[in-house]
């Protein structure tokens, strides 16, 4: 019997007088509840949008020219090899997907390009990894080692995602007011530089801001020993500071309208601006801040058919189209694959495919502060 | 004919159960969740620990931190408020007393920032207040200012954003207070010797004055709950009580102590429409969109 017919009777009875109305409205108030509790109408519009069945999986990514990338040369041919639908939604950021996730059923959620290992860290952490079958994704082996082995390290050997880009975040300034001498001898302290004051920016991201309070303080980010310092740095930016930005088109349009002259960057988004016209000069300081992206199959996902999507998004020209597209490097190992010749321009590129001279989150010391750092973080940027 | 009197009492809840029951399924229910959820805690992988737990309630109303973001929130939706007031009241004066045939367009006028999304109304005070922006471009292209004026990101262009747009609320709440009242009241006044402005601060002002709480009430709740504004137009250090509950659910990923924020949200801002209700009636609001 559905809810429909329940109702119906339910109504029936009341109008026949064989319960009151206070019986009627309680009956009708706990279908409420074990709707809103079971899932209800809420579950049923779930269902209808889950994609975990063998026929659709689901793709969830940042939109715009990467989903079309991903579109064109990715899911439309898996689709007709395989008759599998890809159902393709975005996300604003990686804080608002995690949210999205926590608040779904296993298997609504299935695949999705998400920032690299700290959050790969935070998704096992809520038991939301899976266990991916290497020997069905063969373009795996294709990958730069030194982004996979993070991700193997957090899952205890396996892994629940494929890297499939990376870059940095380094320091982006305005020519027209500062030179890239001054640039490369101020470093990561440019920022906190009262000569700019009210012309400064910086993500709004808690991590970021600590990251680049640590090396402002001179202390390896990864290993902080006086975050009091790293804290007054992160204090002094904030009272310097026109404007915490929040995405990467508002970093954009705060350093193409010259709001901003200096601020952190992320490299893809400042090379688009470079190629728009705009003198912005770009800068990895010493242990510049590398990061990458994965390709995360969440938990409860039809395993061999996101496999199978994995590695056609890991073909060679799939990967290059969309690294092309969102001018981020891709996470193939130059020395085994031949990248193009648009690729060894994009910043952050390296060509010996070791990232070497980048820095990464260390997701176990950073995941172990979260909690912490992050409402510190909050209140420190009130004025606190 | 006792059953028909039954029948007849009983119809009017069979007709609302339906409204009943949706209010139940997506308000009263999500809202208990959410009061449930405030006894939890966020674990340090993220994950939530069933339980009844006081931590985050002894947090939120112990710590100075939130108490200080509350006051801030309540004095700038305090500053929109009145601001919404003294520039809501002219036009809507106006489209009161106006003797146009195109009253219904003017009317519509009032609507048309509505079918504009708030963000993007938001969004446009950057390309207006900007650096390069059409206000710092008048004022060099004419030669009143060398180098472009800093006007954007600070508490003023938050209040500006949301008084931009809150003021159409204000205004028509102010417009249907003023057009109910009746215009011989005013003549009267001023054929037994009031001047002009004497009847209006005499009769039409006190008359409309409901109209002025039902907006003020409206423009003060909105503007406590909104977290949009000072993303899109404040600085650094300009938050509101609702981006605490936007970093504690999204950013920090704890659920519990942003459900025992936003219930002290609505409990402040319920306490008011429960005040306001008592002393002035709820319907005030509900006539101007009628």
């Amino acid at each position: 019997m559905d809810d429909t017919k329940r109702y119906e009777r339910l109504l029936t009875r009341f109008r026949d007088g064989d319960i009151n109305r206070r019986t009627f409205l309680t009956a009708l108030g706990a279908a409420g509840v074990v709707a809103g509790v079971t899932g209800g109408p809420m579950g049923m519009l779930a269902r209808k949008a889950m994609a975990a069945t063998p026929e659709q999986v689901r793709f969830d990514g940042w939109g715009g020219v990467v989903s079309e990338a991903f579109e064109k040369y990715a899911f439309a041919p898996y689709t007709k090899k395989t008759g599998i639908e890809v159902v393709s939604g975005t996300f604003g950021g990686a804080d608002e997907y995690i949210a999205r996730v926590k608040a779904s059923q296993p298997g609504e959620f299935n695949l999705a390009h998400l920032s690299g290992v700290f959050d790969y860290a935070r998704y096992h952490g809520l038991e939301l990894t899976s266990e991916l079958n290497e020997d069905n994704i063969p373009n795996l082996k294709n990958v730069i080692p030194t982004l996979v082995e993070p991700l193997r390290k957090i899952t205890g050997g396996t892994i629940s995602a494929v890297p499939y880009d990376y870059g940095t975040t380094g320091i982006a300034y305005n020519r027209k007011y500062i030179s890239d001498d001054e640039a490369k001898a101020k470093g990561a302290k440019l920022m906190v530089d009262e000569a700019y004051k009210g012309k400064i920016g910086g993500w709004g991201e808690w991590k970021t801001r600590i990251w680049y309070g640590a090396m402002q303080s001179d202390q390896d980010p990864n290993n902080i020993q006086d975050i009091e310092a790293v804290w007054d740095m992160v204090r002094a930016h904030r009272d310097l500071a026109l404007k915490y930005w929040s995405s990467g088109a508002e970093l954009m349009s705060l350093l193409a309208e010259e709001e901003i002259y200096v601020t952190e960057g992320w490299s893809g988004r400042i090379k688009a601006l470079q190629d728009q016209g705009h003198d912005i000069g770009y800068l990895d300081p010493a242990g510049g801040l590398g990061w990458q992206e994965c390709l995360f199959v969440l938990r409860g996902s039809p395993m061999a058919a996101c496999e199978e999507l994995l590695n056609f998004m890991l073909e060679p020209e799939v990967a290059i189209a969309v690294a092309e597209g969102q001018s981020y490097p891709p996470a193939l190992d130059p020395q085994k694959i031949e990248l193009g010749a648009v690729i060894p321009t994009l910043p952050a590129f390296d060509p010996s495919g070791t990232l070497s001279s980048l820095s990464f989150f260390d997701p176990a010391y950073w995941n172990e502060n979260e909690a912490d750092w992050s409402k510190t973080f909050s209140r420190v940027q009130r004025g606190y | 004919m006792a059953a028909d009197v039954a029948g007849a009492r009983r119809t009017p809840w069979v007709l609302l159960s339906p409204s009943l029951a949706t209010i139940s399924l997506l308000l009263i229910v999500p809202m208990l969740f959410i009061v449930v959820y405030s006894f939890w805690l966020r674990t340090a992988t993220g994950a939530d620990q069933v339980g009844f737990y006081l931590d985050n309630w002894i947090e939120v109303l112990g710590d100075r931190f939130y108490r200080d973001i509350l006051f801030q929130t309540l004095l700038i939706a305090f500053y929109t408020t009145v601001i919404c007031a003294f520039v809501g009241y002219i036009p809507a004066y106006f489209v009161a007393n106006t003797r146009m045939k195109s009253k219904a367009f003017l009317l519509l006028l009032l609507m048309l920032p509505f079918w504009i999304s708030y963000i993007i109304r938001t969004m446009s005070w950057i390309n207006i207040l900007g650096t390069s922006g059409a206000l710092n471009t008048l004022l060099i292209s004419i030669g009143i200012i060398d180098d472009p004026i800093q006007m954007l990101y600070n508490q003023q262009t938050v209040v500006l954003g949301l008084v931009h747009y809150l003021l159409p609320f204000m205004i028509l709440n102010v417009y249907v207070s003023l057009d109910g009242i009746d215009k011989n009241l005013t003549e009267a006044a001023q054929s037994l010797g009031c001047t002009g402005f004497q009847a209006f601060r005499e009769v039409t002002l006190p008359l409309s004055m409901p109209g002025l709480a039902a907006g003020s009430l409206l423009c003060f709740v909105l503007a406590a709950g909104t977290y949009i504004t000072p993303i899109v137009l404040g600085g650094p250090r300009d938050a509101m009580f609702a981006n605490l509950v936007f970093e504690a659910i999204v950013t920090q990923l704890n659920w519990p102590l942003g459900s025992a924020l936003s219930l002290v949200l609505l409990a402040l801002l319920g306490a008011l429409v429960v005040i306001y209700t008592r002393y002035l009636g709820i319907d005030q609001i509900a006539k101007s969109f009628k």
